[in-house]
């Protein structure tokens, strides 16, 4: 059973439910994904399933000899799959493996924020504006005590890089599922940009 | 190519029956509400201040004068299946596509000059 599947961020927009309440969605382009590959206990120590998602022609050999009889695809990724009994390489996973009111977690890669300030990255208030003050708006004040302890705690929250990293987002429910078209629409926000590579699966949470 | 994708997702959720509303009509939305397990139904006159949005976010903005000449204004999304119907009461001549002056407007000075 594969309770897994990759995808890319459409965009958000809203629909009514049946009730309707007009809920905000996001729409992920899900699949159709490949089973490329196996993992099982006796080789790999433990069981597992990796898919593969949109063709490509650019691979590169190592990559083709991977996918042998199978089509060249793109991105590769290890899904949730609670057994691996009755999967099978060269299967074909779609949206289907959903339906409405499951709850998801997705995961994508934030948007790149670059070196950001304190007060952007982790929400500091900065200085004050006036009163004489020049060039401490958004100043992250003071960062630690004197000559006791006489170094920086480890930790202490400053400017870096924001964003661009892997995110995890728990517990969205699934409002719609159009395996036709291989769409998935989530109650909620998604890590990411339009466009951007996703790993939707199903959510030990019972959801927010 | 994603914003068709994302429009043809919608397309199914809206309504072929929305009302032309335009600025500066004096309308009766009639709206579906939910009052413990019955369902009834309450109508909200007033004054269209605007309309914004497009597809199925689509709203537009009622001011309504209720009692003690207090200015009451409700946003409702152009398509929602709880909107019963939307009667057209009054259609005003106005100069703009948003009418939020006549916020800062009472009595006499917030007439609008009737269409015909």
């Amino acid at each position: 059973m594969v309770e897994g599947i990759i995808g890319r961020k459409v965009g958000m927009t809203r629909v009514f439910d049946d009730q309707g309440r007009a809920l905000p969605v996001t729409v992920i382009q899900a699949g159709p994904c490949v089973v490329t590959f196996v993992k099982t206990r006796e080789r790999d120590g433990y069981e597992g399933v990796q898919l593969g998602f949109e063709e490509s022609r650019k691979l590169k050999r190592p990559e083709r000899g991977h996918l042998k009889g199978l089509p060249q695809l793109r991105h590769l990724r290890e899904v949730k799959a609670p057994s691996i009994e009755g999967v099978e390489r060269g299967q074909t996973v779609d949206a289907s493996i959903f339906k409405p009111g499951d709850k998801v977690d997705v995961i994508g890669t934030s948007k790149g924020r670059g070196f950001a300030g304190v007060v952007k990255r982790h929400g500091f208030g900065g200085g004050p504006k006036t009163h004489g003050q020049s060039d401490r708006w958004r100043a992250p004040g003071s960062i630690g005590s004197g000559t006791d302890p006489g170094k920086i705690w480890k930790g202490q929250r400053m400017a870096g890089q924001m964003g661009n990293e892997r995110v995890t987002v728990k517990g969205l429910e699934v409002v719609r599922v159009d395996p036709e078209r291989s769409l998935l629409l989530v109650r909620g926000a998604v890590p990411g940009a339009a466009g951007g590579l996703l790993v939707v699966e199903k959510s030990d949470r019972a959801g927010r | 190519m994603s914003q068709q994708l994302l429009g043809s997702v919608t397309e199914s959720q809206l309504r072929s029956d929305v009302p032309d509303v335009e600025p500066g009509d004096t309308v009766r939305v009639h709206t579906k509400v939910v009052e413990g397990s019955r369902e009834r139904i309450q109508v909200f006159e007033g004054v269209v201040l605007a309309r914004r949005g497009s597809g199925t976010g689509e709203t537009f903005t009622v001011r309504r004068i209720a009692s003690h000449a207090i200015g009451v204004e409700r946003t409702f999304p152009l398509h929602s299946p709880r909107i019963d119907r939307v009667e057209i009461v009054r259609r005003a001549k106005v100069r703009r596509a948003k009418l939020y002056y006549l916020r800062n407007l009472r009595g006499k000075a917030a007439r609008l000059k009737e269409r015909r």
